[in-house]
Formats: structure tokens, C-alpha cells, sequence
């Protein structure tokens, strides 16, 4: 093996291109996953102004959340293979015929579902609020749920201000929507 | 001493080669098989449309092994839309539209997925540039040696020997 | 009482770790090695005491102390002993410890080798390993704390922790949750301590590579050190791997072995990285080449087997393997910021002192060649990393969610892979330095040409996948090309001492532990791509409900289903069991057993399949559903996956090269005391 002159050094500016580009790259690498890092810590959109989305019911209504200011909304997602929402489909459909004079409205967004499924189940409990599928699961998305049942309560000037996740109870579904209703 | 000019068959060789690497990963794409229509879908049927879906629900399972009652829901709406009619095609359709793109297993190459595809071959031609300059500089820089004969490999196995026994 | 002391004693682990750190890092700028020497004692310290503390934590499991958290969440009185046992990493705190455990043995078998040369290293080695051990034994300490337990607050709810909060009453539950189900099968015992030992000991060549930075000792020294390390680590992550994809395969009942699951990926990535590194320190070694690349390649293996344990662990990807999302997400992210950073700028800041030696003079070099290699894998790296961070990307610039699945990485890497077995095939023929690529085209012709027989007759006898014909003909290319190389050296000896053809193939092996223990692992990789080629490629399925006596046909073969029982098992399951026969061209070969097993604690089922082996492939049944006792229905789905026996047979051929090539050579030292100074070594060539 012969003595060989080492080959040249590169010259700087490609070298501090090369610096510039590696650690660049590692930024770029820490901030992405410290974004999916805190979607994941962050949980449900629990506060501050509620996204606004369109829901298309089953019965061809359109709905669109920003039209509801005024109203404290109660937006529940659901899906018929859940076995916990069937706990509380009663609780919500009682809750509903209790405030819809107060001047509440409730939402069902069906996730991921199948629609002749969701209709038996809309019919099985005897649902009268406005219920549509959550298409292309934008509206999940958008308030981060984790899974169903998560019923979200957002006040007459659109803020959330609470998540419940899981079946609900009477007592507490009262007890969250009695102060917001207060005039 | 001489001098042996670079033969331009092991350069084309390797540039070919990496062309083709390139080319090939651009290009290839899964077969998938065409299903007649039937009027009462086979299970065989259904799970070939299922197969290319993703549980919406259950992250990263496949639409036609996943065990649970949503998505035999979902295997069923497959059934139904194969009874009615409906192509492969538009069966994924309406699963993205109604529940969005990441029920497919891989995404469209559209918009910001395109970089998806993109990337990968990219990344190998850029490599594949570097490595070549580097090789470049170096034989550049190399002065002219006298080729040892093939033989070298026994060479370099004593001295590697010698080396080893003394570690 | 035994939680408090597993406790207590992880706490004095890790105090006595950060001393460690501190004492290395003194003694190494004030070059006071009596600092270095008492680090050491430290580091070789841990390791019992981290054993201390599993043994605590295991004891807790084998005897059902429920009030202990961890116990109640992975253990239930019906499981038996030994499972109880290794649900120590069924679960995420466990298996942590776990992790620290074997961390801290590897730790004291780097403390404990002969130390009388490369004294400079040692102070930096021992900082390097004792960070990882230290980082991971307060994510124990501070997040996940497997001996923290269970009290009744004063207002009625159920806290969990290490001590009794104010007034809080401990909690002993009747029985645990018990196990998830799927981790209750052989393969997945060994899967995890399996991958785990691959990860951790990948620390220790890491650890090398930074010390030789830090002192500038970059010659080769730190790889001739480190490479019977590396291999051995190598060898853990593959057979991690490779049992992961057995278990997947006999458990998750979905036909298959790998699935392109993000977290599969994340331990695969250090496998592409680990296996490149170990080829190109050959290089360095005989050439002082490729410097840059096997520090880099180092570091990215150290670098990927923390981020993919933190992508696993931390909930950060979607994934049916994932671990249950907890706090060690925000700790984690901290560790790779900071371990990432320091490394790149350790290598920028030694960059020129990694200038290489010697020169490629030609393209078709065996240097240039492994340099393709290098590319080769780190693209592979490239496209598997790209297609796991792409969701995020996707989901942080359009909101939208997206799946990134096996047609994008068998699409992306399947080119290269191929690549890499041609390879494979021309690196054993090709020489040092300048070689004329006349010569090497001449060599590479007659195998090429011979192994081109195979596609040619698989597609006259019908099959016509032009990658899968491809994908043969380079692995009969490569099996042709290995076998000659054993062929030429075994005639080279017998000729020269007159050795009988088998003789001379032991002693050809013996002699060269490496070079040919290295090709029996390429013969291994060989057999294995056969078999991924067969069930991937040719991989055929049906899907049908039967009645009592109806037949299904697949193939050549066709199932009749006879029965199906139902009962209850011991350990808290209910259990379908279908009886099947099956027939190949008419002569009945198996009675299978697919199940449905159904866990009433946690609500999980399991399907198991019934499986027929044979080399031509497997006849792979799974019962899917089935009607109520009393009617008669049952739905079967069955697979047939061809060749997909060599994939497990090729891995154990794997396993056996490894272990030849790694066999350390107590005879060449006693032959090298007997050879007077200056004698030829026997031509072995």
C-alpha cells in the first residue's frame, strides 16, 4: 500500500453548505416530531374558540356550528359499533327535549360509521336531534377526539368550555348545561 | 510506471445501474388483480377490495383481517357496493370520501403526498451524485501507482494475517 | 416492602451512574486515572444492583401482589408461573427496567474487558454508556415507575404512586387484569428481550466510535475492538426481527409476517444501518477507507435505536404495537435532541481527522463496491424513515391524516434490495484496488449466465412475475457466486496441503471465520429471500363459510371442515376449536386445529391458525367466525403461502454464519507462539 496524498479538502463553501444543510436537516427532524409529540400529549380541543365545521344529517339538513352562536351547542360523537355510547344515547336524547326550549342545541356527529348501521341505531333509542356522518373525519379531526363516546359543550359564544369523555350521566350533563343556559 | 486510463465500462456500468435502481422504484407498481362483477360478491371478492383499505378505526390494520364488529360493518358495505355495481375504483373513492384519505393504504400522488414518491428516488440519485464526486476527487488526486498483480489479495491476506496474530 | 427496596435500589443505580459520569469526566480533562479507574468500578457496580431490583420486581409478579400497579396491570392469578415471570416486559415500566437491565450487563461486559491498551478510551466509553443507563433509569424513577401502587385517596378515587399520598389507604385488588392475550405465546417471550439485546448492545460500538472522536484516535483501533461486538449485536436485532415476524405470523392471524407497521420500521432502521456499518469497517480495516461513513453509520445506529424506542414508547405514531401513550414522550424528546446534536457535532468538529487513507483507483474496486453497499442501505434508510414521518409531515402542513403503507415501501426499497443482492453476488469477485473491469466482467459472466437457467425455467413452467424472475435469478446468481468462493479456497488448500475436499472446507472456515462465516450468512440472506419472494409474490388466499362436510378448495389443496367444540380454558379464555382436514392432490396430509380464543377479562380475542408446513410452502387456516353451537356454519380463511419456509430455515443458516464468523480464534494464538518470526503463513487461497 503506497504513500498517496491525501485527497483535497473541499472547498469551505460546500463544506459550510454541507454543516448548514445537516443541521438544518436535524431542526427540521426535532420540530416535526416535537409537533406530533404534542398532538399526542395535548389531547381533546378543551378550550378556546370551537372550530368551526358543516355536518349534513341524515335527513339532508346542513349545519354549520358558526350559525349556531347564541345557542350553547352540545356536540356528541357517536358510532353504532360503540357499545359505551348505547349507555348514554338515552341520557343525551332526555337532555335534549329537557333544553331545546332553553335555547341549546344538540349535535351528533356519527364517526366513522356505516350509514344503514347509524340509522338503526338513531331509530333503536329514539334520537330526535340533528345526527350526520362525520365525512372524511374532518370534524374529529379538528377537535382531536380520541375515540367515542366524547361529547364536547360549546357556550353561546362559541368557546368550549367542556369535554366529557365518555358516557355521560343525567346528573352531570345537568350540571354542565344549568350555568351556560343561565341568561 | 504506467498510466491506465479509466475504462469507461465500469463508469457506464455503475451509472446504468443506478438509473435503473431509480427508474425501477418510479415505475413498478403492484398488479392488481380485475374482479368481474357478480351478482352475490364472494368473500374472495369482498377481502380483495378490503385488502387494499385500512381499518379507519384501528390504526394500521388492514380492512380485511381486522376482527372487529365496525369493521365487518364496513366489509359488508363493501358487499353492497359490489352487489350494486360499483368498480374497485369507486368503492375507495367513497370509503376516502367518507372517511378520508388515510384508509388507503398508500396516499394518492397528489399535492403534498406526491413529495412521498418523489423523495426516495431523489434521495438515491443525490447520494449516488455525491459518492461519485467523492470517487472523482480522489482519482484525481491519486498519483499514477503500479498496478500490483491480481495475486495482491494473497498479499494483503498475509499482511492482514501478520496484523491479526498481533492484536 | 419489596417495592420500596426495587425502588430505593434503582435510585442508588442511578446516583451511582451519575457519579460514574461525573468521576470519568474528571479524571479524563484532569488526567487523573485513579478518577477513571473508580468510574469504572461504579459502572461495574450497576449491574447487580440493577439485577437487585428486577429480581424485586419479578418476585412481586410470581407471588400476585396486586396492590403493586404494575403487577395488577400485566399479571392475574391464573397465568401460570412462568409467564408471570416475563410479563416483566409486558408492560411499558417493565419493560423498561428490562431495557436498564440488560443495559447495565452490557455496560459491565464493556468495564470488564482488558483494558491495558486504549486506556484513552475508556473514561469516554464509560460516560457514553452510562448517559444511555442513566437517561433510562430516571425515565423509571420519574415517569414510569413499575413499583409504584395502588391507594384509595381520601375523596374516593384510586391514585397511583410510590408513596402513600396524605391519608390515602393502599389498595390490594383480588386479581389482576392479567396479560394481553397476544403477548401470552412463546415468540412473544423471546421477541422482546431478543430486540431488546440487539438494541442495547449497539451502544457499545457507538460508544467506541465517540470515544476514538472525542480522542482523535481515529484509526481503526476502535472498529478492530468493537467488531466482535457489533456482530454479536447485529445478530440479536435479526433474530429480533425475525422472531418478531415468526410471532406475528403464528399469533396475530392475519397470513402474514411483516406489514410495514410503523413501529416494525422503527426497529428496523437500525438494523439497515447496523448491517451497512458492519460491512464497511472492512474497509477501513484493510484500507483505512470510508472513515466518514463509519462513524456516520455508527452514530445513525445508536441515533435510530433511541428514536425508534422513543416512536414506539411514546405514542407519537399510530400502531397496533405501540405501548399505551405516556409521559416519557416529552423526556424522550429531550434525550434525542440532546444525543443527536452532540454527535453530529462531534463528527463535523473531527470531520478532517477521518480523512482516509488510501484511494479508490477503480469504480469497479471492492472499496467502490462497498461503497455502493453504504449508499444502497442508507437509501433504503432514506425511503423507511421518509415513509414513517410522512403522516406528520402530512397531518402538520394540510391536516389531513395519511396512511403511509406497504406499496409505498415495497415500491421504494424493492428496487433497492435487488441492488443489494446483486451485490451480493459481484463483492465476493471482485478485488482490491484496481481492478480491470474486463476481468471482473469476466468472473461476474459465467454465474450470471449459469443462474439465468432458473428464471428462465420457472417462466416456461408458467411463472411470469417479472420481479419475483428477477428476484430468483439474482438469488440463485448469489448462491452460485458464494458457493464457487468455497469451492476455489477449499481446491487452493487441498492443493497445496493435500487435504481431503471436507477437511479442507472446515479448515478453509476455521481459518477465515469471517470472510466464510460471512458468506454463510449471505447463503442464510439467500434462503430468506426466497422465501420473502414465494409469500409475497405468489401468495394466494380464499375466503368461504362452510357447513359440517363442506370442502373449500386453494390451490392443489382442499379443506374439509369436520367439527367445531366449544369450551372454556383455565386461564380465563373461551375457546372455538374447529377440526379441519386437508388434502393435497387428493391424499389427505393434515388434521389442523384453527381456534378463536376469547379473554372475558380484557374482551380480546385471538385467532390462531392451523398451519400445514412443508418446504413448498404452508396451507395456513384461520377460523374467522362461526354460527352459535347447534347450527352449522363456519367461516374459514385460508392462505397459502409458498416457500415461505425458507425464510425461517434461511435464518437459522443466519444464525449458524454468525456464529462462525464470530467464534473467536483461541487456536490462531497458539499457532502464531508456534511459527518463528518471519515464516510464511500456509497460502490459504
Amino acid at each position: 500500500m503506497s504513500d498517496t496524498p491525501a485527497p483535497p479538502p473541499p472547498a469551505p463553501r460546500a463544506r459550510n453548505f454541507g454543516r448548514l444543510l445537516l443541521w438544518g436537516g436535524l431542526a427540521a427532524l426535532l420540530a416535526l416530531v416535537g409537533f406530533g409529540l404534542y398532538r399526542t400529549q395535548a389531547g381533546p380541543v378543551s378550550s378556546g374558540p370551537a372550530p368551526d365545521f358543516t355536518l349534513t344529517t341524515f335527513d339532508g339538513e346542513t349545519i354549520r356550528l358558526a350559525d349556531l352562536k347564541g345557542q350553547v351547542v352540545v356536540v356528541n360523537f357517536w358510532a353504532s359499533w360503540c357499545k359505551p355510547c348505547e349507555e348514554e344515547a338515552a341520557t343525551l336524547e332526555a337532555g335534549w327535549q329537557k333544553y331545546r326550549d332553553q335555547g341549546v342545541s344538540f349535535l351528533g356527529v356519527d364517526y366513522v360509521d356505516t350509514e344503514p348501521e347509524a340509522r338503526a341505531y338513531l331509530e333503536r333509542f329514539g334520537i330526535t336531534y340533528p345526527n350526520g356522518p362525520d365525512l372524511g373525519t374532518r370534524i374529529s379531526q379538528a377537535l382531536r377526539i380520541r375515540g367515542v363516546p366524547e361529547t364536547y359543550f360549546v357556550d353561546r359564544q362559541g368557546t368550549i368550555v367542556r369535554v366529557k369523555i365518555g358516557p355521560i350521566e343525567m346528573s352531570e350533563l345537568q350540571s354542565i348545561l344549568d350555568p351556560l343556559v343561565k341568561p | 510506471m504506467t498510466y491506465h486510463r479509466p475504462s469507461t465500462l465500469p463508469r457506464a456500468a455503475l451509472v446504468l445501474f443506478v438509473l435503473a435502481i431509480a427508474l425501477a422504484s418510479v415505475i413498478t407498481s403492484p398488479a392488481s388483480p380485475a374482479r368481474a362483477q357478480e351478482p352475490t360478491p364472494s368473500d374472495d371478492q369482498v377481502n380483495a377490495v378490503a385488502k387494499q383499505l385500512y381499518c379507519p378505526v384501528c390504526e394500521n390494520v388492514p380492512l380485511d383481517v381486522c376482527p372487529t364488529q365496525a369493521c365487518a360493518q364496513w366489509r359488508q358495505t363493501i358487499r353492497e357496493k359490489l352487489t350494486a355495481g360499483w368498480s374497485e375504483q369507486e368503492i375507495k373513492n367513497f370509503f376516502v370520501e367518507q372517511y378520508g384519505a388515510r384508509v388507503l393504504a398508500a396516499p394518492p400522488a397528489r399535492g403534498l403526498s406526491l413529495l412521498v414518491y418523489l423523495l426516495p428516488p431523489l434521495a438515491f440519485v443525490v447520494g449516488a451524485y455525491i459518492v461519485y464526486r467523492a470517487v472523482r476527487t480522489w482519482r484525481r488526486a491519486a498519483r499514477p501507482v503500479a498496478s500490483p498483480p491480481v495475486a495482491e489479495d494473497d498479499y494483503t491476506r498475509r499482511i492482514e494475517e501478520e496484523l491479526r496474530r498481533r492484536d | 416492602m419489596l417495592a420500596n427496596l426495587g425502588f430505593a435500589i434503582l435510585v442508588i443505580s442511578l446516583l451511582v451512574s451519575i457519579y460514574g459520569i461525573a468521576a470519568a469526566l474528571y479524571g479524563a480533562r484532569s488526567r487523573r486515572e485513579a478518577w477513571v479507574l473508580s468510574a469504572r468500578q461504579a459502572m461495574l457496580l450497576i449491574w447487580p444492583l440493577v439485577t437487585l431490583s428486577a429480581l424485586c420486581l419479578v418476585t412481586l409478579l410470581v407471588t400476585n401482589h396486586f396492590e403493586v400497579e404494575f403487577v395488577y396491570s400485566v399479571t392475574s392469578r391464573s397465568m401460570p408461573g412462568y409467564l408471570k415471570a416475563t410479563a416483566l416486559w409486558g408492560g411499558q415500566a417493565g419493560s423498561l427496567l428490562f431495557w436498564s437491565w440488560l443495559m447495565a450487563a452490557f455496560a459491565s461486559a464493556a468495564g470488564l474487558r482488558r483494558w491495558d491498551r486504549d486506556r484513552e478510551f475508556l473514561p469516554w466509553v464509560i460516560v457514553v454508556v452510562l448517559v444511555t443507563l442513566a437517561f433510562f433509569l430516571s425515565l423509571i424513577i420519574l415517569f414510569e415507575n413499575p413499583f409504584a401502587r395502588l391507594w384509595a385517596a381520601p375523596a374516593g378515587e384510586t391514585v397511583k404512586a410510590m408513596f402513600a399520598p396524605r391519608g390515602a389507604v393502599l389498595v390490594t385488588p383480588g386479581d389482576g387484569q392479567g396479560l394481553n392475550p397476544l403477548l401470552r405465546h412463546p415468540g412473544m417471550i423471546i421477541h422482546p428481550p431478543m430486540l431488546y439485546l440487539g438494541f442495547v448492545s449497539f451502544v457499545i460500538p457507538y460508544a467506541f466510535g465517540m470515544a476514538a472522536l472525542i480522542t482523535r484516535r481515529t484509526d481503526d483501533r476502535w472498529i478492530r475492538v468493537t467488531r466482535r461486538w457489533t456482530l454479536v449485536a447485529w445478530l440479536f436485532l435479526s433474530m429480533g426481527l425475525v422472531l418478531g415476524g415468526r410471532w406475528a405470523y403464528d399469533v396475530l392471524g392475519w397470513g402474514g409476517y411483516w406489514g410495514w407497521d410503523p413501529v416494525e420500521i422503527a426497529a428496523f432502521m437500525p438494523w439497515l444501518t447496523g448491517t451497512a456499518f458492519l460491512h464497511s469497517v472492512m474497509i477501513q480495516e484493510k484500507r483505512g477507507m470510508l472513515k466518514h461513513w463509519n462513524m456516520l453509520l455508527v452514530i445513525l445506529t445508536y441515533c435510530l435505536v433511541i428514536f425508534g424506542t422513543f416512536l414506539t414508547r411514546s405514542g407519537v405514531l399510530s400502531s397496533v404495537h405501540a405501548f399505551a401513550q405516556s409521559a416519557i414522550g416529552p423526556a424522550f424528546f429531550g434525550f434525542i435532541g440532546l444525543s443527536f446534536a452532540a454527535s453530529l457535532a462531534l463528527l463535523l468538529s473531527r470531520w478532517n481527522d477521518l480523512r482516509g487513507e488510501n484511494q479508490l483507483t477503480s469504480l469497479l474496486s471492492r472499496e467502490s463496491l462497498f461503497l455502493l453497499n453504504n449508499l444502497l442501505f442508507v437509501s433504503i434508510l432514506v425511503a423507511c424513515f421518509w415513509g414513517v414521518i410522512f403522516p406528520l409531515i402530512s397531518e402538520l402542513f394540510t391536516g389531513q391524516k395519511v396512511t403511509v403503507g406497504p406499496p409505498f415501501y415495497e415500491r421504494t426499497t424493492g428496487p433497492m434490495f435487488a441492488g443489494l443482492l446483486l451485490l451480493m453476488g459481484i463483492a465476493p469477485l471482485s478485488a482490491w484496488g484496481r481492478t480491470a473491469g474486463r476481468l471482473l466482467g469476466r468472473l461476474i459472466a459465467w454465474p450470471l449466465a449459469a443462474s439465468l437457467l432458473v428464471p428462465l425455467g420457472l417462466a416456461l413452467s408458467g411463472t411470469h412475475n417479472p420481479a419475483a424472475l428477477l428476484g430468483f435469478w439474482l438469488a440463485a446468481f448469489v448462491t452460485l457466486v458464494t458457493l464457487y468462493e468455497f469451492w476455489r479456497g477449499a481446491l487452493a488448500r487441498r492443493r497445496i496441503n493435500k487435504e481431503a475436499l471436507p477437511v479442507a472446507l472446515w479448515n478453509l472456515a476455521g481459518r477465515n471465520r469471517r470472510r466464510y462465516g460471512g458468506y454463510i450468512i449471505h447463503l442464510g440472506v439467500v434462503l430468506m429471500a426466497i422465501g420473502i419472494i414465494g409469500s409475497e409474490f405468489f401468495q394466494q388466499e380464499t375466503q368461504g363459510t362452510l357447513a359440517e362436510g363442506q370442502q373449500i378448495t386453494l390451490g392443489k389443496y382442499v379443506m374439509t371442515y369436520d367439527s367445531l367444540a366449544e369450551f372454556n380454558a383455565p386461564d380465563d379464555r373461551v375457546v372455538a376449536r374447529a377440526v379441519t382436514t386437508v388434502y393435497r392432490d387428493g391424499q389427505k396430509v393434515a388434521e389442523l386445529y384453527p381456534r378463536r380464543d376469547f379473554y372475558y377479562i380484557t374482551q380480546q380475542p385471538m385467532t390462531i391458525p392451523g398451519v400445514y408446513s412443508s418446504l413448498e410452502g404452508d396451507f395456513y387456516v384461520l377460523l374467522v367466525g362461526w354460527e352459535p353451537i347447534g347450527s352449522s356454519g363456519a367461516t374459514f380463511k385460508i392462505y397459502l403461502n409458498p416457500l415461505i419456509n425458507f425464510l425461517w430455515g434461511g435464518s437459522l443458516v443466519f444464525v449458524l454464519g454468525t456464529l462462525v464468523a464470530a467464534w473467536p480464534d483461541r487456536e490462531r494464538t497458539r499457532a502464531a507462539a508456534r511459527v518463528p518470526a518471519g515464516a510464511l503463513v500456509p497460502q490459504v487461497k
